[in-house]
């Protein structure tokens, strides 16, 4: 998170930085990983929210790296501030104890299944890294900037509007749904009220 | 050495399947919606790295409509999960079994 903060301070583009942003891939890259192992490890839903949030936030610093500053903004207040409180808040509402440990409920033949899903994911991992690789056309620099507010804007406006507005469909959707689903229906609440 | 798309893309894939084992492997409802964000953010991370590597700011914007997607899909899975713990006082996974999957 540091060096996402000491991005922002000092811009790149200079070639003798590739020192620095290549250490700070791989500081945040490493920081996503063990966060993320974190998220599915601890048995306290809390504890995972608040690892959750560190992956998000080492996230956040890589699309800095790439120069998607905007993106990274959007991703701290979107998934950060928003979606994390929605979680924390949820967790602390239904007040859950801690899950039974992993190792209690692993069986023999479980045990099994992970050597053969952790080879399954080696593969996916390395046919993946073969054919990016292979395929790992020399990077296209275009005059204009990519990143940046404005390109963002325009292009959301003009080419991908239709895109736009159904996601605002999708949200006002996700919006009446949820309503629809905590309400409590005026017949139920007068029974409940006239119970007490 | 610049960080390559490679390393991205790998990160990204290391991510994705953090998060499947995650889906598969925990049994609290609520820690199964966060390993879903877990693979919308690789997913994201890929999407940024081709569009810097290939200097396309397209990628960029459909990293916004994931981003709605997501939003809407957690708010009304944890209201889902609010109304299940209500009448069953549990969101352990394996106990919501009345629709017999």
């Amino acid at each position: 998170m540091f060096g996402a903060i000491l991005w922002f301070a000092f811009p790149i583009n200079k070639p003798g930085d590739t020192l620095l942003q290549n250490a700070l891939f791989f500081v945040l890259g490493g920081v996503v990983v063990i966060s993320a192992l974190c998220v599915i490890y601890f048995r306290n839903p809390i504890y995972s929210a608040l690892a959750l949030v560190t992956a998000l936030f080492a996230v956040a610093g890589l699309f800095i790296i790439l120069e998607a500053y905007f993106v990274a903004a959007v991703q701290v207040i979107v998934y950060a501030g928003a979606i994390m409180v929605l979680f924390l808040f949820v967790i602390m509402l239904l007040n859950l104890g801690d899950e039974e440990s992993l190792e209690d409920r692993l069986s023999w033949a479980k045990r099994v299944a992970v050597v053969i899903a952790s080879l399954f994911f080696a593969e996916v991992f390395y046919i993946t890294i073969k054919l990016v690789g292979s395929v790992n056309a020399p990077k296209v620099t275009s005059g204009q900037p990519v990143g940046d507010p404005k390109t963002i804007g325009e292009l959301l406006f003009t080419k991908f509007l239709l895109p736009f507005e159904v996601a605002s469909l999708i949200l006002l959707a996700a919006l009446i749904g949820v309503i629809t689903l905590v309400h409590r229906r005026s017949d139920e609440r007068s029974h409940t009220s006239s119970d007490t | 050495m610049h960080p390559s798309l490679t390393h991205y893309i790998g990160l990204s894939v290391i991510l994705f399947c953090i998060g499947i084992v995650g889906v598969l492997v925990r049994r609290n409802a609520i820690v199964i919606f966060m390993s879903i964000e877990l693979m919308l953010n690789a997913a994201n991370l890929a999407f940024v790295a081709f569009s810097t590597h290939l200097g396309d700011t397209s990628g960029q914007i459909f990293v916004f409509f994931v981003m709605a997607v997501a939003a809407a899909e957690v708010a009304i899975g944890l209201a889902i999960l609010v109304n299940v713990f209500n009448i069953r006082r549990s969101i352990h996974v394996d106990e919501i079994d009345s629709m017999k999957g």
